[in-house]
């Protein structure tokens, strides 16, 4: 009860007019961002970042600007998916198998429409879960000591391969590049400054944001000189919508299950939007068995992943706003966000910043209405938009990066500092070494690190303090299983998951 | 509002009398050393406006954050590139001094600059959950006397911190031993740190007055002195001091300004002048009240040696804990 009057007072900051509008604008860049190719939804968050401190945006704001496209980017992949067979970010990659399919056959348009609603019900479900979950596992979170925030950020570090990870070693490699960097600065448990070479500048430590927005949107550029994509891709046809109510009806036992299985699949740390939406697919392929034609333009296999993605991703929300781990890669650069405006996730965020986290969650909510009326009637104008030249783009996502970095703190030295990270992105991104490990590295190695030392204060030096509690005991288990399982399953999922495209290393 | 106008104007008119040989015109310029929305930000913004306010400036107080190093960039800057700008004020607090005596400007220290008044604090205390076995500040210090690590302090600073310092200018102050042995834990924030004291895992609380008042107002968080000279205004009377309790510790975090050292006489005695004017003024009484400041504002001819007593004490401590060499 107590929860609905929270939603209630979010809701009244959700719907003003302002809010309101910031909330439709993310949404719409966010589908935008999300069914351009490559372009995943942490490119689009890191991307719009800079706009918000442009802006001068107020922290609810600023949060639900960046949900919205959050929540837009997951509905955007499918539309790539579905026309181009080109997965618009890699959690819509099982939408490719049965979408491209059905628009071969003629029927983009009812593809288009169906996943849109399996998106919506998918975040619905999603998001109901996120109100349901999140102020109990606050609460619990109260509990938490410092051994037990050290076991939870080694499961988080254990984990972050994740099952459908492609490398290890790049991804360890990525995390330990995270890590390094975090320990720039002036360390605050000893006081001591760490590799600052007497650079005033370097004293506080690198800031997340400046990382963030260097590795994604200035990589992102160059990748762009570099290809010189300037021409669009060609027109193409959408045809007429002919989904009937019957065959609509027939899909609703696959969007509950595959919104509820996604849910699951985000609040576990390191699995996030992929997983859910590969395992809603292969469940409901066994659900339905012979009766379906997976593979050859079934319906249900549009609307499970879309709606196990959208599940995801606001399950992934859960462990970030409550214990302030990230569950997946986008809601790692929302993490940064929320740090940036001097919020602390977890439990005591629940009760002092309680506007801004019920306005976030109301946002998503009406996010996903806003998305769903955005995604039928404009598909066409989305569709036409895949064909616009990026060199159109790409200059203003350049141009609001500058003018966000350099609004944040006002130094010059900032922004060689990003274009730095840009060039160091690009060449990591030739490699293939993903960068939200880094980004994740960067969060979390400074706080991992600190309560290590706290734990040890507090027990004068007796390292077994890590182990001793129970729930500390479960997560040292749960994290050794998130090391094992991914050797054991991985490669094994990985085969069946592949069918349709190489792994993008900027992926969620 | 008339009367009050007028009074204003009273009150800038006896300010420029008696420093009538300099008044600045045109544009003053306000250097906040962090980001827009901390406190020092807040300290060039608020006083900006009631310095419009009171005509004693006649253009406008221009705002600019110049971030970096715990103010260092900001102070090396007045150091080297603003030695001689008249009408340049920047926003200074504990931490500032904090960073001097510890040496985290490197090459620069407390004379390079002219210091310029106090305008408030917020004061420092020692909190302990609700449950706690500790009822006084005096009942904690004679357990951390009898072994230094038996109560574990969490704050919201680094260690060495003004968070931490103020445990150990308590500690000190009560006749405490083995200063570098008490443990102090640090968070990224005085919110942070209060959860987990609330939670259970650490013993105490040490922050300041501001960031506890959601906490104590619940009543999870019991107060067990405040580090002033006296008790507190308002909601706050009821705490007990650390004075009154016979443990003679003081921890006011101020907020004021310094200025180049270079700047001529007539402004410097102008810019003293003014903020004791403004510091008397109604306007800025408001500004105080809404933002939880307590009343701090050492005679103009006394915060220099103020500022520096503070250094050399924070130097001091540093030294004791083995955080200076």
């Amino acid at each position: 009860m107590e929860t609905l009057g929270f939603l209630m007072e979010g809701f009244a900051v959700a719907l003003t007019p302002y809010n309101l509008m910031f909330a439709l604008f993310g949404a719409f860049v966010g589908t935008l961002i999300g069914c351009l190719p490559g372009l995943g939804p942490a490119n689009g968050v890191a991307i719009l970042i800079p706009l918000a401190f442009t802006l001068g945006l107020p922290p609810e704001t600023a949060m639900i600007l960046l949900t919205a496209v959050y929540a837009g980017a997951m509905y955007g992949g499918r539309i790539s998916s579905i026309l181009l067979n080109i997965p618009g970010d890699e959690p819509a990659m099982m939408t490719c198998l049965d979408g491209y399919p059905m628009a071969r056959k003629g029927r983009a348009a009812d593809a288009l429409a169906v996943s849109a609603i399996a998106s919506f019900a998918g975040g619905l479900i999603g998001t109901i879960g996120l109100i349901m979950l999140a102020p109990v596992l606050a609460r619990f979170a109260l509990t938490f000591g410092p051994a037990e925030y050290f076991a939870l950020f080694l499961l988080a570090f254990a984990t972050l391969g994740g099952i459908t990870g492609k490398n290890p070693v790049k991804t360890v490699v990525a995390a330990t590049l995270g890590i390094m960097i975090s320990t720039v600065g002036i360390d605050i448990s000893t006081g001591t400054q760490r590799y600052t070479f007497g650079v005033l500048e370097l004293y506080e430590g690198i800031d997340f944001i400046l990382a963030i927005v260097g590795l994604f949107a200035i990589s992102e550029l160059l990748f762009f000189v570099e290809s010189r994509m300037g021409r669009g891709r060609d027109k193409m046809n959408v045809g007429k919508l002919t989904l009937t109510m019957k065959e609509l009806v027939m899909t609703i036992p696959t969007q509950l299950r595959g919104g509820v299985l996604g849910f699951i699949s985000g609040v576990l740390p390191g699995a996030g939007a992929s997983l859910g939406s590969f395992i809603s697919y292969t469940l409901e392929k066994q659900v339905v068995g012979k009766k379906g034609k997976f593979g050859e333009g079934d319906i249900r296999g549009v609307v499970a992943p879309e709606a196990g993605n959208n599940g995801a991703s606001s399950g992934a929300l859960v462990p970030m706003l409550t214990l302030g781990v990230p569950g997946s890669g986008t809601t790692a650069v929302l993490l940064a966000m929320l740090i940036s405006l001097n919020i602390t996730p977890g439990p005591l965020m629940f009760t002092q910043n309680a506007d801004i986290v019920w306005g976030v969650i109301a946002a998503l909510l009406i996010g996903n209405v806003l998305l769903l009326v955005l995604n039928i009637p404009l598909v066409g104008f989305f569709v036409k938009l895949l064909s616009v030249p990026p060199m159109y783009l790409l200059p203003i996502v350049t141009m609001v990066a500058f003018v966000g970095i350099y609004s944040i703190s006002h130094s010059t030295f900032d922004l060689y500092f990003m274009v730095a990270f840009g060039v160091a992105g690009y060449f990591l991104r030739k490699l293939e070494i993903p960068l939200v490990p880094i980004i994740l590295g960067l969060l979390l190695g400074p706080e991992m690190e600190k309560n290590l030392g706290h734990a040890l204060v507090l027990s004068d030096g007796e390292w077994s303090v890590l182990w001793a509690s129970p729930l500390a005991m479960g997560l040292w288990i749960v994290a050794g299983l998130g090391l094992i399982l991914p050797y054991l399953v991985g490669p094994l999922l990985r085969r069946r998951m592949n069918a349709a495209m190489k792994e993008s290393p900027v992926s969620d | 509002m008339m009367i009050k106008r007028t009074l204003s104007f009273v009150a800038a008119a006896a300010v420029s009398m008696s420093a009538m040989a300099w008044q600045p015109s045109g544009k003053v310029e306000c250097l906040a050393p962090a980001d827009p929305g901390g406190g020092w930000d807040f300290t060039c913004r608020s006083v900006g406006n009631v310095l419009q306010d009171l005509s004693l400036v006649d253009g406008s107080v221009q705002t600019v954050n110049m971030a970096g190093a715990g103010g260092g960039v900001a102070y090396a800057h007045t150091v080297s590139k603003r030695a001689e700008d008249d009408k340049l004020l920047v926003a200074a607090s504990t931490a500032t001094t904090t960073r001097l005596a510890q040496k985290q400007f490197p090459g620069m220290n407390a004379d390079m600059v002219t210091w310029v008044g106090a305008l408030g604090a917020d004061y420092g205390i020692i909190a302990v959950g609700k449950d706690s076995e500790y009822q006084n500040l005096s009942e904690l210090m004679d357990a951390v006397k009898a072994n230094p690590k038996s109560v574990k302090f969490a704050g919201g600073s680094a260690r060495g911190g003004w968070d931490h310092l103020k445990v150990l200018i308590a500690a000190k102050a009560a006749g405490a031993d083995k200063l570098p042995s008490i443990p102090y834990l640090s968070y990224n924030n005085g919110g942070e740190a209060m959860s987990q004291v609330v939670g259970g895992q650490v013993d105490a609380f040490t922050g300041d007055i501001s960031e506890a008042t959601g906490f104590l107002e619940s009543g999870d968080l019991r107060v067990v002195a405040v580090l002033s000279e006296e008790r507190l205004p308002g909601k706050f009377s009821d705490l007990p001091t650390a004075k009154e309790q016979g443990i003679d510790a003081v921890g006011p975090n101020w907020r004021g300004f310094y200025m180049p050292k270079g700047a001529s006489e007539e402004a410097k005695s102008y810019w003293v002048d003014a903020v004791d004017t403004l510091y008397a003024s109604e306007q800025w009484k408001k500004v105080m009240k809404s933002n939880g400041l307590i009343p701090f504002h050492p005679p103009a001819s006394k915060f220099d040696e103020f500022v520096r007593n503070q250094v050399q004490d924070i130097e001091n401590l540093s030294r004791e804990i083995g955080l200076l060499k």
